[in-house]
């Protein structure tokens, strides 16, 4: 088993999320070879490189891509790197993280190879056999791959934990190697141009990879109300989130909308105030490790889902527990 | 300027589902189903830029059993001027759909082919990005923002990416998936779902369109996740902080 993995990047070091894909690829089978492709171009390539060779001890091999052409991660140039890779080296299997960019990237590079991708794998049960949530995981399906082409998957990085590398481990330090792109033909990879990028909310954590999130539905009434949610998000160091129904009442943007068709998130704690628990937004919320529920109504769905229930007036609640909560770790 | 819309019939977002006893997958039996609300959304922005005067023509595709055509009348009744159905008894891999509707693009060549971003059953978020790299087309996921330059034939769009937006202006022909931000589609009105009747669909199969069926998935077992164990009501709000420091140990 050969595993190549299209790793991101940010300010000269790897993100979380391409560490546990390494994780996920160590799952695949015994004397697994894993090597990470970066592209990329300048000195925050380089660097993210030579951290890439000491992220997990089982990474044999960092592969560096560096051009203009990859300054932004575009979906074209990236698939043509890709498949321009693979004709130099065989590999077994081609994974990236579920992220937007592995999202954007690998179904792209795995239609040029002719080879349908696995999508979201949450489990993996031996090299071509895999388990992926569907209906926004309200059913799990088990899959295995039968095709003839490399075995392409996206990982739900949620599923795979990275453990925390031990001092020993991290003197092991993978080989890096430059690609040679003189051969790398460009035709159809300047039709996309990068603009820009605006992050919003710095300050708190991305809601589909924050440890906590915290959540309003409707009851909260206004969007002065919702600041509450803001407030007690900050105080845990979480996300906000929020259900359809308080996002088409217009107390936040619809980037914060948490379900089926909106996010789906997996923190340790989910707290969800003034939220009934319409199935759509069960369907986002259910594998979070703690869920808890504060809704004035007692009948309300969520609560058979809440590991902790509080039936109360969250206008009440959220005041309490403002001022009794310790401060974020 | 022609834009192609590809429409999913599936299960309606907000029917419960049930996984069937043989495992074998998910019941759509007797089931309410709809337009899949990611290709609502894309089929919404397509009629937009034909009222702006972008686009002459919106054609509506959809791939499937022959139910496929309700599906497609509800995007006519929206607004789009006609339908193609390719008619497909069993269910095919996003490689197959996108290879079918690179064909359909070859045919028709749309300057702009719209998807939903993923479909809400399977969830696969692949075929937008496929049908590009078939076509040798940019492509633009995750659209919550789509301004056209008719003179300089180019699109620029925002992408919901982790964390933020990101702008990119892709050259047409393109293919753009659309996220949930993206537009509020509208409502077909009663005058609309009755003008929709007369309006024209296709019929086509796989075959007429020369695509060979790619099947290297196999579905092994559908089953239902793990319940998550009803858990406590708790009295007090001391009592929570309480049970979530030493119990969950999560604050």
């Amino acid at each position: 088993i050969s595993t190549l993995i299209l790793a991101e990047h940010e300010s000269g070091s790897i993100k979380p999320q391409t560490v546990s894909t390494v994780v996920a690829a160590n799952s695949l089978g015994e004397s697994s070879s894993i090597s990470l492709l970066l592209a990329g171009s300048g000195s925050s390539l380089q660097e993210a490189a030579s951290q890439a060779a000491s992220c997990h001890p089982s990474v044999s091999e960092v592969l560096v891509a560096d051009s203009d052409k990859f300054e932004y991660s575009l979906a074209e140039p990236w698939a043509k790197l890709v498949d321009f890779v693979r004709q130099q080296r065989d590999y077994s299997h081609i994974l990236a993280s579920s992220s937007s960019f592995g999202k954007n990237i690998l179904p792209r590079v795995a239609a040029l190879l002719d080879v349908s991708p696995i999508t979201d794998v949450v489990k993996i049960l031996g090299s071509a056999q895999f388990i992926r949530p569907i209906y926004a995981g309200n059913a799990l399906c088990t899959v295995r791959y039968t095709g003839e082409g490399p075995c392409m998957l996206t990982i739900r990085s949620t599923s795979f934990p990275v453990t925390p590398i031990t001092a020993d481990s991290e003197s092991k330090k993978a080989t890096i190697s430059q690609i040679d792109l003189s051969n790398f033909k460009e035709d159809s990879v300047n039709r996309s141009r990068y603009v820009g990028r605006s992050t919003q909310d710095t300050e708190r954590p991305d809601l589909g990879s924050a440890r906590v999130v915290i959540t309003g539905g409707r009851a909260l009434k206004s969007v002065e109300n919702f600041k509450m949610i803001e407030k007690l998000a900050e105080k845990l160091g979480g996300a906000v989130g929020a259900t359809r129904a308080a996002v088409d009442a217009g107390y936040v943007p619809n980037d914060l909308q948490v379900g089926q068709t909106g996010k789906i998130v997996a923190p340790e704690l989910y707290m969800a105030f003034g939220v009934s628990g319409a199935i759509q937004h069960l369907a986002g919320i259910k594998d979070s490790k703690v869920i808890v529920a504060v809704n004035k109504d007692a009948d309300a769905p969520i609560f058979q889902v809440a590991d902790y229930g509080l039936v109360g007036d969250l206008f009440e609640v959220i005041p309490e527990l403002l001022e009794k909560l310790p401060e974020k770790k | 300027m022609k834009i192609l819309v590809a429409v999913k019939r599936v299960v309606d977002y907000a029917v419960k589902i049930r996984v069937k006893p043989d495992k074998t997958g998910v019941d759509t039996q007797n089931v309410k189903m709809s337009m899949n609300p990611f290709c609502e959304i894309a089929l919404e922005e397509a009629l937009r830029i034909k009222e702006a005067g972008f686009a002459k023509e919106v054609i509506a595709v959809s791939i499937g059993p022959s139910q496929c055509v309700d599906t497609l009348r509800t995007g006519l009744a929206m607004g789009a001027d006609r339908g193609i159905h390719v008619e497909a008894n069993s269910s095919f891999l996003p490689l197959t759909i996108a290879k079918i509707l690179k064909s359909l693009a070859e045919v028709e060549n749309p300057g702009l082919i719209f998807l939903g971003k993923q479909a809400i059953d399977d969830d696969c978020n692949q075929t937008g990005q496929m049908v590009a790299a078939l076509l040798g087309w940019p492509q633009a996921t995750f659209a919550s923002k789509v301004v056209l330059d008719k003179d300089k034939n180019v699109a620029t769009v925002d992408r919901e990416v982790d964390g933020g937006l990101e702008t990119l202006s892709v050259d047409l022909p393109a293919v753009i998936t659309t996220d949930l931000r993206l537009n509020q589609p509208r409502y077909a009105t009663l005058p609309n779902i009755m003008k929709a009747k007369s309006k024209p669909i296709k019929k086509m199969t796989v075959q007429d369109l020369k695509v060979d069926i790619k099947s290297d998935i196999e579905i092994l077992e559908v089953t239902e996740p793990p319940k998550r164990k009803s858990g406590v009501i708790v009295s007090s709000v001391d009592e929570l902080i309480d049970k979530l420091k030493n119990e969950a140990h999560v604050v």
